[in-house]
C-alpha cells in the first residue's frame, strides 16, 4: 500500500511541477513577446506547408521570410502551390503575376518496355534502379532507358509515379507537384521536366549512334534528321544524335506530320485519346 | 588541479560525442557546414554550463532533502528543457544579434541527450557547483570540437567522390567512427602522466 502512495505521489508531484513550468513558460512567453513581421505570417498562410524544398530554402517559413525581407524577389518558386498560392503571394507582395506560365511536370522520356528494348543480362539484385545501374550500367542494351525499377516511385513525395505493365514507369500529370526529386533520384536521368501543356514529345533519350540504338531498341531515336529536314517548323532538332523538341514552338500540324514520318515512331502523341 | 584534470577529461578523454556516444543527432544533422557547427557548438556550450549548475543545485537543495532522488531523470529532463526554452525566449528578446547566431540551434538542444548525459554524470560523479559547471563548459567546448572537426571532414568529403550509396549521413558516420578512433589516444592514463594522478 504505501508503495503505491509513493509512486502515486511522485506522480502528482512531477505532474505539479511539470504544469509550473509550464505556467511559468507560458507567462514568460507573454512577457518577452516579440512582434513577428506580419508579412511572413500572412505568406506562411499561403504557402503549401509541405516544407519539400523545391524552392531552394529549407522550408515554407525560410522562403517566406526571404520574400518579406525583400532578399529574393523571385515570387514564382514555390512550385508545389501551383497558380493558387503564386496568386496569394503575387497580392501580398503587390507583383502582378504572369498567369501564362506553365506547370511543369516530370515525364519519361523513355518508351523501350519489356520486349521492346534488348536485354544483355537477366538482373536479380536488389530491386533498385541505383543498385541496377551498379551491374554494367543496368540490364538494358540502351544505356540511357528506364530500368523500371521504381526509385523514382518510391521517392516521389505525392504518389504520382506508377509501374506499367512492361516494365516502366508513367507519371500521372495531373497529380505531379514538378518538385523534380524523381529528376535527381534516377541513375539514368531519363525523367525530364516538361510543360504540362506539349502535346508531342520525344520518348527516347538515346545518345548513342543509330545503328547502336537500333540493335538496342526498336523505338529508340536514330537521330536520322528527318523531323527537322522536312518539317522545319516543327521545332524538333537532332543534337547528338537525338531529337530534342523546342516546347515554345506551337505547331500541331507540322509536328504530328513529324510523328508519322519518324521511322521509331518515338514521337508521341502526350494526352492519349 | 582537479579542475584542469575535469577539463581534460570531458574535452578528450571522455569526449561526449566521440567517447560516450551522446548528442549524436546534432553531431551529424548540424556538421554539414563549419558556420552552423560553430554555432550549434557554442549555443549547446551554453546550455550545459546552465543546466550542470541548475541540475547540481536541484539535486542537493530538492532531491536529496526530500529523499526522492528517484526522480532524478524526470525532472532533469523537464527542468532542462524548460530552461533552453526560457533562454531562448530572453535572448530573442534582449539580444537579437546573439538570437540570430544561437538562436535557431536552441530549440534543437531541448532534447538533446548529451545536456541530460553531463548533468547526471556530473551529479553521479558528485561534484561540487564548480566543478559540475566545469564539467557542462568542458563538456560543451568538447562537443564543440568534435563538431567542428566533423564540419571540416564534411566540407572536404562534399568535393570527394564519394560512392553515391554511401553519400550524406553513412560517410559521416564512418568519418565520424575514425575520428572517435583516433580519440582513443587520450585516455586515463595519458592524462595521469600529464598531471599526475
Amino acid at each position: 500500500m504505501e508503495g503505491i502512495l509513493r509512486i502515486l505521489y511522485a506522480f502528482l508531484s512531477t505532474s505539479a511541477f511539470a504544469a509550473l513550468l509550464g505556467l511559468g513558460l507560458a507567462a514568460a512567453a507573454r512577457r518577452f513577446h516579440v512582434e513577428k513581421d506580419k508579412k511572413v505570417e500572412e505568406l506562411l498562410a499561403v504557402l503549401p506547408g509541405l516544407n519539400c524544398g523545391a524552392c531552394g530554402y529549407a522550408g515554407c517559413e525560410a522562403y517566406a521570410e526571404a520574400l518579406a525581407a525583400e532578399d529574393d524577389d523571385d515570387i514564382t518558386k514555390c512550385s508545389p502551390g501551383g497558380p493558387e498560392t503564386l496568386a496569394g503571394i503575387g497580392t501580398l507582395m503587390g507583383q502582378e503575376v504572369d498567369a501564362s506560365k506553365v506547370r511543369m511536370v516530370a515525364r519519361l522520356a523513355c518508351a523501350g518496355g519489356d520486349g521492346i528494348a534488348a536485354r544483355e543480362f537477366q538482373y536479380k539484385g536488389y530491386m533498385d534502379c541505383e543498385a541496377a545501374k551498379l551491374h554494367f550500367d543496368g540490364d538494358k542494351g540502351c544505356k540511357y532507358g528506364c530500368l523500371g525499377l521504381g526509385s523514382c516511385v518510391k521517392s516521389c513525395p505525392v504518389d504520382a509515379i506508377d509501374y506499367t505493365s512492361d516494365g516502366l514507369v508513367k507519371v500521372d500529370e495531373a497529380t505531379c507537384i514538378g518538385c523534380e526529386i524523381c529528376v535527381a533520384v534516377c541513375p539514368t536521368g531519363v525523367m525530364k521536366m516538361v510543360p504540362e501543356n506539349i502535346e508531342w514529345f520525344v520518348a527516347c533519350s538515346s545518345t548513342d549512334k543509330a545503328k547502336v540504338t537500333k540493335t538496342n531498341c526498336s523505338v529508340g531515336c536514330i537521330g536520322c534528321r528527318i523531323c527537322e529536314r522536312k518539317f522545319p517548323d516543327s521545332g524538333f532538332i537532332v543534337t547528338d544524335n537525338l531529337s530534342v523538341l523546342d516546347y515554345t514552338v506551337q505547331n500541331g500540324e507540322q509536328q504530328e506530320g513529324a510523328a508519322q514520318a519518324c521511322p521509331p515512331k518515338c514521337i508521341i502523341r502526350t494526352k492519349e485519346d | 588541479m582537479t579542475y584542469i584534470g575535469i577539463i581534460l577529461t570531458y574535452v578528450f578523454v571522455s569526449n561526449l560525442v566521440l567517447s560516450q556516444f551522446l548528442g549524436l543527432c546534432p553531431f551529424i544533422g548540424v556538421s554539414k557546414n563549419t558556420e552552423s557547427a560553430v554555432g550549434m557548438g557554442f549555443a549547446v556550450t551554453f546550455v550545459m554550463s546552465l543546466a550542470t549548475l541548475i541540475t547540481w543545485a536541484l539535486q542537493h537543495f530538492v532531491l536529496v532533502p526530500l529523499n526522492i532522488v528517484f526522480l532524478q531523470t524526470v525532472v532533469f529532463i523537464l527542468v532542462i528543457a524548460s530552461l533552453v526554452q526560457l533562454v531562448e525566449m530572453v535572448v530573442r528578446k534582449y539580444s537579437p544579434p546573439l538570437y540570430q547566431a544561437l538562436g535557431i540551434y536552441l530549440p534543437l538542444i531541448t532534447t538533446n541527450c548529451g545536456v541530460l548525459g553531463i548533468a547526471l554524470i556530473s551529479v553521479n560523479a558528485s561534484y561540487g557547483p564548480m566543478e559540475s559547471f566545469l564539467a557542462g563548459l568542458s563538456a560543451g567546448i568538447g562537443f564543440l570540437l568534435a563538431l567542428l572537426m566533423m564540419s571540416g571532414i564534411r566540407e572536404r568529403l562534399d568535393t570527394e567522390k564519394v560512392p553515391r550509396h554511401l553519400k550524406g549521413a553513412p560517410i559521416a558516420f564512418i568519418s565520424g567512427g575514425l575520428m572517435a578512433l583516433a580519440f582513443m589516444a587520450f585516455d586515463k592514463a595519458l592524462l595521469t602522466n600529464l598531471i599526475g594522478g
